[in-house]
């Protein structure tokens, strides 16, 4: 049953001066891709996409943006929050593939957990791009850095770190030095305006690609229909977040618009 | 088997999607029926002006039930009619249009707006029982406000209406009339009822707005009793609504005396491909009990 459970934070790690990862010591039993909700009575519930799954604690990193984050940013380890979850689909985990993981920002939160669960197969290489507007905003470098059979590839909008320019630039280099395009798979999670390129860019070269798009969304089970997609009328909390790029392909609203609370349609 | 006539319109089959489930856009309400097998659909209820609706928790699951108070958010009465339109591109199953103001006046206002879209009917919701901090009690409790909006939306629309009443008026056959007398051409029954949810473990209400309204299995013999009651003081058609999520639900509501019958919280409950289930499930009594039509059986209780 889609109930809170309401539990105490265990860990809180500053990962920059606007982002915290919360941790939970529960059995979430969640897959890279997927989020939960997270409450604070009185205050709002909100999507938040799992960083962190380790089977015993998982962990939410978390922007500081709205009245629920700065509730939560105030809260200390032993205070709870009601999280129900996991919810949507994650990202395909497969042996003997060579995976390009694409994150712009706050994507690199359940692409490093996706890093991280792909050491249990055979035969996997990564090459993990993560984009920011800065060097201060670059997030979870140090962990990927430690996950094995992984190359960490950096591009900042002002070229304080890494690559000068967008990230996109260096998925195109990568993937023309592909020999088996077959044995690779590109997944990304980041600003939707980053990820049509990244589609584009895969439907280009022929190479497979899973998104995860974000949809404004009450309740997270497919009813409350604030987070349906044109023109398939499909909820991204269900049949979503992680969509692959066939289906992606036929959503005209990816890189255009998206709905408000309202439900009014806004351009990105 | 299951086609269905009301007020003229041919429905393939009587179930239509309940309004404030899955019927923001076009799109998702299209797929409703050519997916997952609706006969029709009824679109969130609109506003004259957009609305963002309450803070979440909006809704809350349970076993046997499901509440939920949303606050009747909706992109107002311009972006809704692009919807409107869009909807019958996309498919032509019948189209309930469904409103909400906080006035007499400004209901009439919307029903003369959103009567440009096509619409085949226009549910007048004047019984939600999640806005009452803004806009007071709702107007189906009263008999005098019935019949107001009633009278002033009929000045306004060539479209037949339907008033949706509340399972809390403990009078909904005698409010059902006086509806029917001031010139409604049909009635839906019903709302949710009022209720609310408390987290033990947080010590506090579940939803943000504290009450909410409550849907699903725990609904329907409520709303049941309302429809039976209904069909004995009225002989305008109604749309059967509550907690409907199998086909002997559907054929009940039938026999109490409805024409259509809503399915809302059933999406939950059963799926999206909830009202492919309930008519095949229908179908299959009806064969057992040798029943030819829905018109052979509908107020057969009485």
């Amino acid at each position: 049953m889609d109930k809170s459970q309401y539990i105490q934070i265990t860990k809180i790690v500053n990962e920059n001066p606007q982002v915290k990862t919360f941790y939970f010591n529960f059995k979430l039993q969640s897959k890279p891709g997927q989020f939960v909700m997270l409450w604070i009575p009185g205050i709002d519930q909100k999507p938040f996409s799992i960083a962190y799954d380790d089977g015993a604690q998982f962990g939410l990193t978390i922007f500081n943006r709205g009245p629920l984050t700065q509730k939560l940013f105030e809260m200390n380890v032993g205070d709870r929050v009601g999280i129900v979850g996991p919810y949507g689909t994650s990202f395909s985990q497969k042996p003997n593939i060579h995976y390009i993981m694409v994150a712009g920002g706050y994507g690199a939160a359940p692409l490093g957990f996706l890093a991280e669960q792909l050491q249990q197969y055979d035969n996997i290489t990564v090459d993990f791009l993560i984009g920011a507007r800065t060097k201060d905003l670059l997030l979870f470098e140090g962990r990927i850095l430690k996950i094995p059979n992984t190359k960490l590839h950096i591009a900042t909008d002002d070229g304080s770190i890494g690559h000068h320019g967008y990230i996109t630039d260096l998925l195109k280099n990568i993937i023309c030095e592909i020999s088996d395009k077959k044995s690779a798979a590109v997944v990304t999670c980041g600003p939707e305006l980053m990820e049509k390129k990244v589609l584009d860019i895969c439907n280009e070269f022929d190479v497979p690609c899973e998104v995860s798009i974000e949809r404004y969304m009450k309740c997270g089970y497919g009813v409350c229909g604030q987070c349906v997609v044109d023109d398939l009328g499909i909820c991204m909390c269900t049949h979503g977040p992680v969509v692959n790029s066939e289906l992606a392909n036929k959503l005209i609203e990816f890189g255009k618009y998206h709905r408000e609370k309202s439900g009014i349609a806004t351009n990105f | 088997m299951l086609k269905t006539n009301f007020l003229n319109t041919v429905f393939d089959n009587p179930l239509v999607l309940a309004s404030g489930i899955r019927g923001v856009t076009a799109a998702s309400m299209a797929r409703m029926v050519k997916e997952n097998g609706a006969g029709g659909v009824t679109v969130k209820s609109i506003s004259l002006e957009p609305r963002t609706g309450h803070p979440n928790p909006t809704m809350a699951p349970f076993k046997h039930y499901f509440i939920n108070a949303v606050g009747l958010s909706n992109p107002g009465i311009a972006e809704g009619l692009k919807e409107l339109k869009k909807f019958k591109e996309l498919c032509d199953a019948p189209l309930i249009g469904s409103i909400f103001a906080g006035t007499p006046d400004e209901f009439a206002q919307v029903a003369e707006k959103i009567s440009e879209a096509p619409i085949d009917f226009l549910e007048i919701d004047i019984s939600c029982p999640n806005v009452s901090k803004e806009f007071g009690d709702p107007f189906a409790y009263s008999i005098p406000a019935v019949e107001l909006i009633t009278k002033k939306v009929k000045e306004k629309t060539k479209v037949p209406i339907s008033i949706k009443l509340s399972p809390n008026a403990w009078n909904i056959d005698t409010i059902a009339k006086a509806a029917e007398n001031a010139g409604a051409d049909a009635i839906t029954a019903v709302n949710t009822v009022s209720g609310m949810a408390i987290d033990v473990h947080a010590k506090r209400p579940i939803l943000h707005n504290k009450q909410g309204g409550v849907s699903g299995p725990a609904l329907f013999p409520i709303a049941l009793k309302c429809v039976y009651d209904i069909y004995k003081a009225v002989k305008i058609p109604i749309i059967g609504t509550g907690g409907v999520t199998t086909g002997e639900d559907a054929l009940a509501m039938i026999m109490a005396g409805a024409t259509l019958v809503g399915v809302g919280s059933a999406v939950y409950f059963r799926g999206e491909d909830c009202f492919k289930k309930i008519t095949s499930e229908m179908e299959e009594i009806m064969r057992e009990e040798n029943i030819n039509s829905l018109e052979e059986i509908r107020g057969c209780v009485h």
